[in-house]
């Protein structure tokens, strides 16, 4: 691509002075020579201001006691543990609300932009009203907007609303049994992950077999049966060990059972709204971007609308919508540090706590974004490799 | 093949008839777009269950219960929080919004001199809309007129300090007036310094073009937010003791520095889809890098990326409201420093402060998307690809 | 072309940038005539704009006086609203010449940031708030297992939060926010059951609730918060002149010199009003710190005595109406107590 601009000269006969390559290389020795300049200014007066104020550098502080609780964290903590693993908290939060957040938007966003080809025209329009409304406002208005909206309409916790299957819905959240494995449950997951491997197996040989002699096998069925069926006749081998922890009500709050903060509702809502806008606009884009001639050959070869769907549309409509959907789940997962506005505990709110606390600001800005520059690679390289599964292949 | 004795061969042609009662009017058009079929009836009723729920609450809410006028909490609260409302009654506080109303555009910019934003949104107006509208001539001069004189004139008017004009701090200004000059500047910034990334990347210098992907892909990975704590916290400590910066300039800084790197990237794909006979065309033509980029490629470059010139535009703007996070008050900032206002606290303040200011960022960024469609349009007068 | 980039930057930036301290802190702000000052993003009685934009409270006027001891003029200071997290940087990078903003001083602040508390201009602890009126019964802190707490991220607040309900094996729920409007939002919105903060700062948070009479402040205080004015380390002479600014609003409450009457006392026969108030003759000692030798005088009339100046914004003239207690005089048997100016 960078080659397009080469210019195939003559050797210059002029002065060394018009010789594209000579000015090249002087330009970018200037330009090293600034950057360098730059570099080491900076670094000095890094150095500089440190020493003069005697402020403390390096990254000892990540194995101090960090003193400070942290509502939510899918790992063990208490104040007692270390600056380090209450950065690891705050990275694991956003992990969280970022992967929930895409396998929502993600949904959204495919029902709303084939919502919006819909022939239908009520729900054509209610669909452009989602998107041109959501892609309009600032993703920190949705979120205060969750925020506001859902501590303003759910009852305090003494007024808790029931709801089915011992769940409760209040201000502090929405709580629900929590499952408690007993001894033997390992069994079920053993079951679980055997069913898996046995479904793949199953789907493989069916293909195989239509390939071979264009007989087709129920693969759906037989593997939901595979994946449900192993685990519950394991469960009920080892003597159904699963119990639940029930939230009850108590001085302040329900205790017990599994809660979901609003911090995290709210969160997770407004970034699965707010990206779901985005994501129709591309899966819009995509499936108009199919030929016609490719709707029409399927149907003339009797396919029926939901397999021509299934089968034509969406797997061309993929190539050219995967690209762009990267960037919006990248979007997202950068979006997730606006959690700070509204006291869930993601990686930017830790690690802002841990930089006030210690006063390393050089040290916790750093880690911030090597973090999340860590976590845009990963998922580019993710949705790199299925872009690649995805793309043409050409015989 | 004429076996047959045609009896008749019409010769005039038939006139055309209307369309069959089925096919015509307000019930022809209901079934084909609303009850095609099983399924579309029975989403075509989920979709009025929807409407039907939503659609009267909003009306309610946001117009026939809203209050507009008033001078503190008791016309938005009810009787049990101590108003004058009915229980039970539930509409939006405009009253909020219209007593706030200069605070929420100007922040806590002294209210003797906030003549002086409004003379630049005076000025900024009458320069932009003819810009805007294709048939007003002397595209050149204006254009020169919007981005090379009115930044100077707006920054003597806004900040003051000479000419008589009493200095206005920069920690002062607020609101609207801060969310705009934000996006007016990084938008101003961005888009030169996006086009010498992009250059710098295709080029075939390989530092330039490293440097280049570097600083790109870097701000591309990371959220604004931590950008901004960069300008905040850190910045300070990079330069020697004694200088330091502006907050609104640091703001500035990290706001067009991230919207230049996307920038980059959306001029870069409009590069790449110029064909390559462009440039030999323009390279036999003896033309020089800057010429043929100038003249030839970038614009036909540029035309074909507006529509993401326009997003990325949208995109900074809705991320102004982030600024927030360094204690700089925006629209959106102003907006939610008034919650805490006693005066004003009732159920309805913070959902009634949030939809204005909702409507006004909604406002721009649909006019912008709505404008850079009809640009699209308009430009699009060549070979169609 | 990148360097053309960062030239064009570097020009804009140049409109806007504005030296501030070095390592004489006091000429630099005497050539830019005026004293920056770092103040919060709106604690009420502490540092909050009133309807004007103008800043009140006591750490404003705090900054006030030594702008008065430095110029002889009370109004020559700007004010800067810090976050929590922003304070610190601030100061280091000499965006401000003085931290007034309810910072509690601790050993970690002098020794690890780099900072320098001049004093201790309220004595402070941490206590707990709740809403009796949701929460009947509740009399004591140490009721409080269970509850949800609201508190503003990156303070000591936060740390002793911790050690408070560990050390009492009690439960708790901590919800945590960066600013103290959303904190106090999320409050009254009842996403919590308790705020906890400075005792002197939920009495000021009551005031801006939707109810203030249904909330009560718990008995307990949970830890020693003096708050104070920092100044950056390394600059003694400013140092010495923010610390005995404020050792001069002691002293002049002590000897019973205000706003209304420091005039009159300049002629006092009191020789220790007398060299307190720089009338002795050949006195060095203003000059010495470097600053005018009618300095006290300066301050008294900029902001009044430290118990003037305490009343106005915290106490009985104020709507906190929060008693003196330990903020009181030495000679009243609080523990405000400033060395002799001599």
């Amino acid at each position: 691509m960078a080659s397009q601009e080469i210019l195939r000269e003559e050797p210059s006969r002029g002065s060394f002075i018009n010789d594209p390559k000579i000015r090249g290389i002087f330009f970018q020795a200037v330009v090293v020579i600034v950057l360098v300049a730059l570099v080491w200014w900076i670094a000095q007066n890094v150095i500089a201001n440190l020493t003069r104020l005697r402020i403390a550098s390096g990254f000892g502080f990540l194995n101090s006691r960090a003193g400070f609780d942290i509502s939510e964290s899918a790992i063990a903590y208490s104040s007692d543990s270390t600056y380090g693993r209450a950065i690891l908290v705050g990275f694991l939060n956003t992990v969280i609300v970022a992967v929930a957040g895409i396998i929502t938007a993600t949904l959204i966003g495919f029902i709303i932009g084939i919502g919006r080809l819909s022939h239908n025209w009520l729900i054509r329009k209610i669909c452009t009203v989602y998107v041109e409304v959501f892609r309009n406002i600032p993703p920190l208005l949705v979120i205060f907007f969750w925020y506001s909206g859902v501590l303003a309409v759910l009852p305090p916790p003494r007024e808790s609303i029931n709801l089915p299957f011992n769940s409760f819905l209040n201000q502090r959240g929405f709580y629900f049994p929590r499952a408690v494995w007993g001894d033997g449950s390992w069994l079920i997951l053993v079951a679980l992950l055997l069913g898996i491997a046995m479904a793949w197996f199953v789907a493989r040989k069916a293909r195989q077999r239509q390939m071979a002699t264009g007989q087709q096998f129920p693969v759906f069925w037989t593997s939901t049966a595979l994946i449900i069926g192993l685990p519950v006749l394991a469960y009920a081998l080892s003597g159904f060990p699963l119990s639940f922890d029930y939230p009850k009500q108590s001085t302040f709050n329900l205790t017990g059972g599994f809660q979901v903060r609003p911090e995290f509702l709210s969160l997770y809502l407004a970034l699965s709204c707010y990206t779901a806008a985005f994501i129709a606009e591309i899966v819009r884009a995509g499936i108009r971007g199919v030929n016609k001639g490719q709707t029409e050959a399927a149907a003339a070869l009797g396919l029926r609308a939901g397999p021509i769907l299934r089968l034509v549309v969406i797997p061309q409509a993929m190539r050219i919508v995967i690209p762009p959907l990267t960037s919006q789940y990248l979007n997202l997962t950068k979006n997730s540090s606006l959690a700070i506005a509204i006291g869930y505990p993601d990686l930017t709110a830790i690690a802002g706590t841990v930089l006030n606390q210690t006063g390393q600001a050089v040290e916790g800005v750093v880690i911030m974004m090597a973090v999340y520059l860590a976590l845009s690679l990963l998922t580019s390289a993710i949705m790199n490799v299925v872009n690649a599964k995805m793309a043409l292949v050409e015989r | 093949m004429q076996e047959h004795d045609l009896s008749f061969v019409r010769v005039e042609m038939a006139l055309a008839q209307s369309a069959p009662p089925s096919e015509r009017g307000l019930g022809a058009w209901i079934r084909k777009n609303l009850i095609a079929s099983t399924g579309d009836t029975i989403l075509t009723i989920i979709g009025i269950v929807l409407v039907a729920m939503i659609l009267p609450q909003v009306i309610n809410w946001a117009f026939i219960s809203a209050q507009w006028t008033g001078t503190d909490r008791t016309v938005c609260a009810t009787v049990a929080q101590g108003g004058i409302q009915p229980d039970g009654w539930s509409g939006a506080c405009w009253a909020f919004v219209n007593a706030k109303f200069g605070q929420f555009m100007f922040g806590r910019y002294p209210i003797d001199e906030r003549w002086r934003p409004i003379l630049v949104a005076i000025l900024f107006v009458a320069l932009l809309v003819p810009l805007l509208i294709p048939k007003v001539p002397r595209k050149g001069l204006n254009a020169i007129l919007l981005f090379g004189a009115l930044p100077v004139v707006a920054f003597i008017l806004l900040v003051g300090g000479i000419f008589g004009l009493p200095l206005v701090e920069t920690s002062l200004w607020g609101g609207l007036l801060v969310t705009l000059s934000l996006s007016f500047v990084g938008i101003a910034v961005s888009l030169p310094v996006g086009i010498v990334l992009a250059l710098g990347r295709r080029s075939k210098m390989p530092i330039v073009k490293m440097l280049c992907i570097i600083f790109i892909e870097t701000v591309r990975g990371i959220p604004l937010i931590t950008v901004l704590f960069f300008a905040s916290v850190m910045l300070p400590l990079f330069l020697p003791a004694g200088v330091s910066f502006d907050k609104f300039l640091r703001a500035l800084i990290g706001v067009s520095l991230f919207a230049a790197a996307y920038m980059a990237e959306v001029i870069r794909g409009g590069l790449q889809a110029i064909p390559r006979g462009q440039y030999e065309g323009a390279d036999s033509l003896g033309l020089g890098y800057w010429q043929k980029m100038g003249l030839i490629v970038m614009p036909q470059a540029l035309k074909l990326v507006i529509p993401g010139i326009v997003n990325t535009f949208i995109g900074m703007f809705k991320d102004t409201s982030l600024v927030i996070v360094i204690s700089m008050f925006d629209l959106l900032g102003v907006v939610k420093q008034n919650f805490s206002d006693a005066n004003w606290a009732t159920a309805q303040t913070a959902r009634s402060g949030l939809v204005f200011a909702a409507f006004v960022f909604w406002l721009f960024c649909f006019g912008m998307s709505r404008y850079s469609m009809f640009t699209e349009r308009r430009l699009d007068t060549g070979h169609k690809r | 072309m990148k360097h053309i980039a960062i030239g064009i930057l570097g020009a804009a930036a140049l409109g806007l940038v504005a030296s501030a301290a070095s390592a004489a802190t006091l000429d630099d702000v005497k050539a830019k005539g005026f004293i920056q000052c770092g103040v919060s993003t709106g604690l009420a009685g502490f540092s909050a704009p009133d309807d004007k934009g103008d800043w009140q409270g006591i750490d404003a006027d705090f900054c006030r006086a030594v702008a008065a001891a430095v110029f002889g003029d009370g109004t020559k200071v700007k004010f800067t609203p810090l976050s929590a997290k922003e304070r610190f940087t601030a100061l280091q990078s000499g965006e401000v010449d003085i931290l007034s903003r309810n910072t509690t001083w601790t050993i970690n602040r002098d020794t690890a940031l780099g900072l320098n508390f001049v004093g201790v201009t309220y004595y402070d602890g941490q206590g707990f708030m709740i809403n009796a009126k949701k929460l009947p019964g509740v009399n004591s802190a140490l009721q409080l297992s269970g509850a949800a707490v609201c508190v503003q991220s990156g303070t000591t607040t936060e740390l002793n939060l911790a050690d408070y309900f560990k050390s009492n094996k009690m439960e708790y729920n901590p919800v945590v926010f960066e600013k103290l409007e959303e904190v106090n939002a999320a409050y009254d919105a009842g996403r919590c059951d308790v705020y906890t903060t400075d005792q002197s700062g939920l009495y000021g948070i009551r005031l801006t609730l939707g109810s203030p009479a249904d909330h009560v402040v718990l008995p307990e205080i949970i830890s020693k918060e003096p708050l104070g004015p920092a100044v950056r380390q390394g600059d003694d002479q400013w140092y010495h002149i923010v610390k005995w600014t404020y050792f001069a609003l002691l002293q002049a409450e002590e000897l019973g010199i205000t706003k209304a009457n420091v005039e009159e006392m300049k002629t006092s026969d009191n020789p220790e009003i007398k060299r307190v108030l720089g009338q002795e003759p050949d006195t060095k000692i203003g000059t010495d710190l470097g600053v005018s030798n009618d300095w006290v005088v300066n301050i008294v009339k900029a902001v009044g005595n430290y118990g003037e100046m305490f009343e106005r914004n915290v106490g009985s003239g104020s709507p906190l109406k929060i008693a003196r207690g330990i903020n009181a005089l030495w000679t009243k048997g609080g523990l405000q107590y400033a060395p002799p100016i001599r």
